[in-house]
């Protein structure tokens, strides 16, 4: 084990990936020469040239199209959207096109492809380049979504995810990109699947879901609670798609009490579909209603505070897992 | 029967046109074909959208002749067409159009998502537009493997006002890939006129705003597109490049089975219809000697009885499992 970034991590997986399969190559925008918009990138056309790390006009439509037209051909393509905010510009190529391929050609054409990049909320980017994108694409069947809060998960989930034979959302987060953590060696296959949770903490009073963003302030609320008498589980989810809801049973059924905290929006967000699961399969052995922590139902204003006021945080979470406990 | 007729058992193996005879019977194949399907569509026996390619069966069958069998064929809806033309049994093209489990796609698909990947069809595909970029990834990855083999991708003048028509064309351009893009211009996207949804007279100009190198076939004309698109695809193969052609035909029925088609005079639909493709290439074979009335019937009774044939094979066929319906959301295990 070795301590090393979050970027560093995707560009190992990508790294490894590609001399693994001469059939797996990068495109995106800024990806080759410009070594990345957030430098994930970094050395990777110089180690496997034009051919196989391209970059493309400002045209997400279109090259997340080729992309899955050169994977209907046999390739296996890993698709960087500078941020999954632009990804909806390429819209229909990923929720028409990628997933609904293989049901509409009664399973004559898989698409196995990656598409990766920064998702969520960073810092003060205003409403356009702010978007967490997860429960939209999470709404479309026939696409895997991972969200690695860790490098070491970011390193393990993205290669699994080019391995895939279905399209895969990997959603990173720029915000994680410089943080760091323990990770095997290059030499020692890292592969973890997507589906599967992580318990980060465990706990008996209060079951914490998390995932990507939500992940360091649920560790350090659950610290908090700790100190305060209070035994709190915390979940990763680290993938959206599938979901790993023998791990939710197993612990909400254990502490009867759970908060999920989430980085999208309100709204159908993905602790809405957690929440209806949970209360579903477990009525009677929850002792509090099921509480989420999202966004606020704005646009993402620009302004600092009225940012932070959007987000989730260590402060809401804390206060949300005090509600559920009755304190 | 000309010894390269298949029979209705190889059908599936038989893939492109390979003769003039062929060119004629695979368009009275296709027309007779979306004739039953048209009945049938009336008699509520298929559901959805059923959009006829009636009329404009030279573009199809004269461009897939002109390609290889390892050619990559990707089209937009009105798809019937290209798939007959590629080789696709009559058997399973209608058995599409009864959502039954023989049916090219296996009954999911329907009459928009034809696909045949033993006979090189990568689908029909119905958002306008939206398979342009498809198009230039088959292209891309022919360039990546350094294989020699192209992609024909066929949309609707309707389709050359999208963002994707655009972003794929200039993607083609930049990069070089071995794609003939065809635009089957039968002048209407739906019920408008291309003229009320274009801003260019000549459609061939959004190729040039691309440095694309263009060329105007028409399209009733099926030796014109054969051996025209012939032309591009061996200046492709020598060096990859796009292409787009623009086929100047015309689509005797509506948009859809829903469209009674208003917008347009009788009197335009029959002038059109004095060109059409079937009689065309049927008057030049007789004056040419290279077949007899005789031998047309012979092809057409043929044609008629491989279209009925479908039908009753259609209705036969076994629907889809309900215990499927999870089957083809993901593809299983990971190829690692």
């Amino acid at each position: 084990m070795r301590e090393i970034s979050y970027r560093q991590a995707l560009n190992e997986a990508m790294q490894e990936e590609m001399q693994r399969d001469p059939n797996v190559f990068l495109v995106g925008e800024e990806v080759a020469e410009y070594n990345g918009a957030y430098k994930v990138s970094q050395g990777l056309l110089e180690k496997f040239g034009p051919s196989r790390v391209l970059d493309t006009p400002i045209s997400e439509a279109g090259f997340a199209g080729l992309a899955i037209g050169a994977a209907m051909a046999g390739l296996r393509p890993i698709v960087e959207f500078m941020t999954f905010s632009f990804s909806l510009v390429a819209f229909d190529q990923v929720v028409n096109n990628a997933p609904n391929m293989l049901t509409m050609s009664g399973g004559q054409f898989h698409i196995p492809i990656v598409f990766r990049g920064p998702n969520g909320p960073a810092h003060q980017l205003g409403a356009t380049h702010s978007h967490a994108t997860e429960p939209l694409f999470a709404n479309a069947p026939g696409l895997k979504i991972a969200a690695p809060a860790t490098p070491r998960d970011a390193k393990g989930l993205l290669k699994t995810a080019i391995r895939d034979d279905n399209p895969v959302l990997v959603l990173e987060s720029e915000l994680l990109y410089n943080t760091s953590g323990m990770v095997e060696e290059p030499e020692s296959e890292l592969l973890i699947p997507l589906g599967k949770g992580e318990v980060k903490r465990s706990g008996t009073d209060l079951t914490l879901i998390c995932y990507a963003q939500t992940v360091h302030m649920a560790m350090s609320a659950a610290e908090y609670m700790a100190t305060q008498g209070i035994s709190v589980e915390v979940l990763d989810l680290r993938s959206i798609k599938p979901l790993d809801l023998d791990l939710i049973f197993r612990s909400v059924s254990r502490t009867h009490r759970c908060v999920i905290a989430e980085q999208d929006r309100p709204f159908c967000g993905i602790g809405a579909e957690i929440a209806y699961r949970i209360q579903k399969e477990l009525f009677d052995s929850l002792d509090a209603p099921v509480l989420r922590v999202a966004q606020e139902e704005v646009p993402m204003p620009y302004n600092e505070k009225l940012e932070s006021a959007v987000l989730p945080s260590e402060e809401k979470i804390l206060q949300a897992v005090t509600q559920a406990c009755y304190l | 029967m000309p010894a390269t007729l298949p029979t209705e058992k190889d059908q599936l193996k038989a893939t492109r046109p390979v003769d003039e005879l062929d060119l004629l019977y695979r368009m009275l194949l296709i027309r007779r074909f979306e004739e039953r399907a048209s009945q049938a569509y009336q008699q509520q026996k298929i559901g959805g959208f059923c959009h006829l390619y009636i009329g404009q069966e030279a573009v199809a069958v004269g461009a897939v002749a002109a390609a290889r069998d390892d050619d990559y064929i990707i089209t937009a809806y009105r798809d019937h067409g290209h798939a007959i033309a590629r080789g696709t049994s009559l058997n399973a093209c209608m058995a599409e159009l009864y959502g039954k489990t023989t049916g090219c796609s296996r009954g999911l698909g329907g009459s928009m998502h034809y696909f045949d990947r033993a006979n090189h069809m990568y689908g029909g595909h119905a958002i306008v537009g939206g398979h342009l970029p498809l198009a230039t990834g088959l292209a891309f990855a022919s360039k990546y493997r350094g294989e020699d083999c192209c992609t024909l991708c066929f949309f609707g003048d309707g389709a050359i006002n999208q963002g994707a028509f655009h972003e794929a064309l200039n993607l083609a351009a930049l990069w070089k890939l071995p794609v003939v893009f065809v635009c089957e211009n039968n002048l209407f996207g739906m019920g408008t006129h291309v003229e009320r949804a274009a801003s260019v007279k000549e459609l061939t100009n959004r190729a040039k705003g691309y440095d694309m190198p263009s060329m105007i076939f028409n399209g009733m004309d099926v030796r014109q597109v054969q051996e025209g698109l012939r032309t591009v695809l061996d200046a492709i193969r020598r060096r990859p490049h796009p292409y787009f052609v623009e086929a100047r035909t015309y689509r005797y029925r509506g948009h859809s089975m829903s469209d009674p088609a208003t917008y347009r005079t009788k009197e335009e639909l029959e002038k059109n219809k004095e060109e059409d493709p079937i009689a065309r290439l049927k008057s030049e074979l007789l004056s040419e000697g290279k077949i007899d009335e005789a031998k047309f019937q012979e092809l057409d009774r043929e044609a008629k009885r491989l279209s009925t044939e479908a039908v009753r094979f259609a209705e036969e066929s076994p629907e889809p499992a309900l215990e499927s319906l999870h089957d083809n959301t993901f593809v299983s295990g990971a190829n690692s």
